[in-house]
């Protein structure tokens, strides 16, 4: 089996099952309990935030646990909107946000709120200018992924960055969730981002947790009310052994990280350079340092990505249509659609997403594969 | 960027005439004991500057513990290089890469003990200077108020070159000043009036009453880790824990309400006067500020303080609480400080304590109880801990933790 789809989800790491073990076998008070066994929670909360925080050279009590990526920007945006409706009623973001953005901004929209989408380029990243001409005075917030998730393309955040220094009132939350450990940390927590929304399952912890980080100072309304946890911005019993576990796999992701970049951007140079070779492919994601060195989307034209993408699973190789959130409603990729690829592409692209476990031998199997599929689909595209 | 040393400059002390050598010889001293973890520091106190030569360590490590020395004006992480211009040139050119960001500008400022090297100041800064800018036409040069000064000494052995000055703690040297007992509960204002009293070169001894059963280990904890905080600014502290529970027990037996905390507080400061003068302490320190709460009038100074003529330093008397919990979070105590255990002051509080305790009242209720005989049986339970700079007590765990993180 050959699992090209880390994007979507990964495995959770052996060593951090054995910590979420073990810690909901051991150490299962409540961290709000006074005695000593909830103290003793409450001590192994506070010491996987810390690391968390060290880990992102950032304070501790700057780091808020979530349930994950789609609670994390859910929380930033609506937190915002509640928190700064006085102030204004403008959201910016791109187009080809993550629906966990883009669906909370049309949820804001349908309350008032004005959402300005900034528009893309053929490589699916957005102008720095555009985001300065769409910032209005009443503008609260403006909201960035750093690796789309679909086609791998990395956006301007320093650049962006450098934008809002200017406008030091907006709230800047960028969104994480494909970005980190990917060799662009020192981008993504840049000196001018307020909020940044990260998944523990995209690297290995288990599903159900998250964290954001939110600096110093900037204030979003909790959306979660109830007991008070995380210092009363998101109540809900702390889920103990995911959030250890969650610790672990960020310490593992980031450790020898320029390797494992190094390794994820060979396995996708090899299947890069094959697939590419062929007259009907058509890559959307590039070898050059502005696209994640772990996400490849291209079309087969002709061929529609579903049917793809079980064509290589019947040889036990996994990879998805566009991402995993819209495969199963038969849309076109929302980020393409964005670029004006046209439908008739668009619906036969699929993203092959790697992870430092990948090797090269996996890339020559999958090439090989991709040779004998190809072949079969001449029979229905030959005219594409 | 790897620095090679750290040179240190004095602030107060330079003005202090024949005391200066004393000064001297405790920072330096101080100084080594911040950084006593990093084996390979050297620490060389001279008349003018310290001399930290860092023979490997990681300089932004070094740099963290510095900012916390008292008796410490500001400090430059330095560069040094063989004596020749080429490497002057390659070393400048690195450390401009670093900092000279587009529009800066920037000067060069040499200064050379060692007369013997045969390029003066004026060539120096001159020919330094022309290289920077062929390297970064974009920049320009500033004789006045430059965003970037590049000093270049050339001393005998060797041309150090340093671009920043980094601001230190200011104050005097810990222990210049002689010995203070801190009474130090827990909360946020205590630990704000120790670094205070510390920053003024007091060398601090932290004094905690603890009332099991009625206050918890984590309280005891608490004040622990607290001095580890505040070891920080002084290498470490002597922490003195005073058992309460008895007292408070027999002052709620006998006392009028209105007058527990009047009382107790008296007692309290009875034991930190015996301690002081057991141990060289020249004056009493607390985190009273006036009007906070009600132990904190001037009728209850008044009568609190009646039971010794030794000073009692109050740091933060006339601060806001705002100003004092600023402070706090740049010492990085407040969160400790807030985290909600019962310590000794919050228990057996009344409901309704007097404001303004009348002093007689206060000395004719006190003979209800063995004031000699409680005070003798608490000092006798003393327990002192020597604490050092950012030792952890709240979480025991935390070996264990590291294991499952």
């Amino acid at each position: 089996m050959i699992y090209f789809d880390n994007s979507a989800t990964t495995k959770v790491d052996d060593t951090v099952l054995d910590t979420y073990q073990k810690v909901s076998e051991k150490i299962w008070g409540n961290p709000s309990s006074l005695h000593a066994m909830g103290e003793t929670s409450f001590n192994l909360l506070e010491q996987s935030r810390k690391q968390i925080a060290d880990l992102l050279s950032v304070k501790p009590h700057e780091i808020f646990f979530t349930s994950g990526g789609t609670e994390g920007d859910n929380w930033v945006i609506k937190g915002t909107a509640m928190e700064k409706r006085a102030y204004g009623k403008h959201l910016i973001t791109t187009s080809v946000e993550h629906p966990a953005v883009k669906n909370s901004m049309e949820q804001l929209a349908q309350l008032g709120f004005d959402i300005t989408y900034l528009p893309v380029d053929s490589e699916g990243r957005i102008n720095v200018q555009d985001l300065k001409d769409a910032i209005r005075p009443d503008t609260i917030l403006v909201s960035i992924m750093a690796i789309n998730n679909e086609i791998g393309t990395i956006q301007p955040l320093l650049e962006a960055a450098e934008v809002l220094k200017e406008y030091p009132k907006i709230h800047f939350h960028i969104d994480a969730v494909q970005g980190i450990g990917k060799g662009i940390q020192t981008a993504i927590m840049n000196d001018r981002v307020d909020f940044v929304t990260f998944s523990g399952h995209k690297f290995h912890a288990p599903r159900g947790i998250g964290f954001i980080y939110s600096r110093e100072g900037r204030r979003i309304a909790p959306l979660l009310t109830g007991g008070g946890q995380e210092k009363n911005l998101r109540s809900g019993t702390e889920n103990l052994p995911a959030i250890a576990g969650m610790a672990k796999a960020l310490r593992l992701l980031l450790d020898e990280e320029d390797q494992k970049v190094a390794q994820q951007a060979a396995v996708k140079e090899r299947i890069y350079n094959h697939v590419t070779a062929f007259e009907k492919v058509v890559p959307f994601s590039k070898l050059e340092s502005g696209f994640a060195p772990h996400i490849l989307c291209f079309a087969i034209k002709g061929v529609r990505g579903e049917t793809i993408v079980h064509a290589f699973e019947s040889h036990g190789i996994y990879i998805s249509t566009t991402s995993a959130c819209s495969s199963k409603k038969q849309q076109a990729s929302s980020t393409l659609t964005a670029m004006h690829i046209d439908t008739t592409i668009s619906t036969s692209a699929v993203r092959v997403s790697l992870d430092s476990a990948n090797t090269l031998q996996e890339a020559d199997e999958f090439n090989k594969v991709f040779d004998q599929l190809y072949q079969e689909f001449s029979k229905i595209n030959k005219n594409s | 960027m790897e620095y090679t040393e750290i040179m240190v400059r004095y602030g107060e002390l330079s003005t202090k005439g024949k005391n200066r050598k004393d000064f001297i010889a405790r920072l330096g001293g101080n100084i080594r004991k911040s950084l006593r973890s990093f084996e390979n520091v050297e620490v060389h106190p001279n008349r003018d500057r310290t001399h930290v030569v860092l023979n490997g360590t990681d300089s932004s490590k070094v740099i963290n513990r510095l900012k916390k020395v008292f008796g410490i004006q500001n400090f430059s992480p330095m560069l040094k290089v063989e004596k020749t211009m080429e490497a002057v040139q390659k070393a400048a050119l690195e450390m401009m890469q670093e900092q000279l960001k587009p529009g800066m500008t920037f000067k060069i400022n040499t200064r050379r003990s060692d007369k013997d090297f045969s390029i003066n100041t004026d060539t120096m800064n001159r020919e330094l200077g022309g290289f920077i800018l062929d390297h970064f036409p974009e920049n320009d040069v500033k004789m006045k108020n430059p965003d970037i000064t590049l000093r270049v000494e050339i001393r005998s052995n060797g041309i150090f070159l340093t671009s920043a000055v980094i601001n230190g703690a200011g104050g005097l040297p810990v222990g210049t000043a002689g010995k203070g007992m801190m009474m130090l509960s827990g909360g946020i204002d205590s630990p704000v009036a120790g670094y205070l009293g510390m920053k003024r070169g007091v060398e601090m001894e932290m004094v905690h009453f603890f009332s099991p059963p009625y206050t918890s280990e984590q309280a005891l904890a608490k004040a622990k880790e607290l001095s580890g905080k505040l070891a920080a600014y002084a290498g470490s502290v002597q922490f003195i824990q005073v058992p309460f529970a008895e007292i408070q027990e027999t002052i709620k037996e006998n006392c009028p309400e209105g007058y527990l905390m009047t009382i107790q507080r008296r007692m309290m400061l009875r034991l930190v006067v015996e301690l002081a003068k057991k141990r060289g302490g020249l004056a009493i320190f607390n985190g009273e500020s006036l009007g906070q709460v009600a132990s904190q009038t001037m009728e209850s100074m008044l009568a609190i303080n009646d039971v010794t003529n030794m000073p009692i330093i109050r740091p933060v008397v006339s601060m806001d609480k705002n100003e004092i919990i600023d402070i706090a979070k740049d010492i990085d105590t407040y969160d400790l400080s807030i985290m909600p255990f019962e310590d000794c002051c919050t228990i057996f509080a009344p409901p309704s304590p007097k404001t303004r305790p009348d002093l007689e009242k206060t000395r004719y209720y006190e003979q209800r109880i063995d004031v000699e005989g409680l005070l003798n049986r608490a000092l006798a339970g003393v327990e002192i801990t020597n604490i050092h700079a950012e030792e952890q007590f709240m979480n025991q765990d935390e070996e264990v933790f590291a294991e499952l993180l």
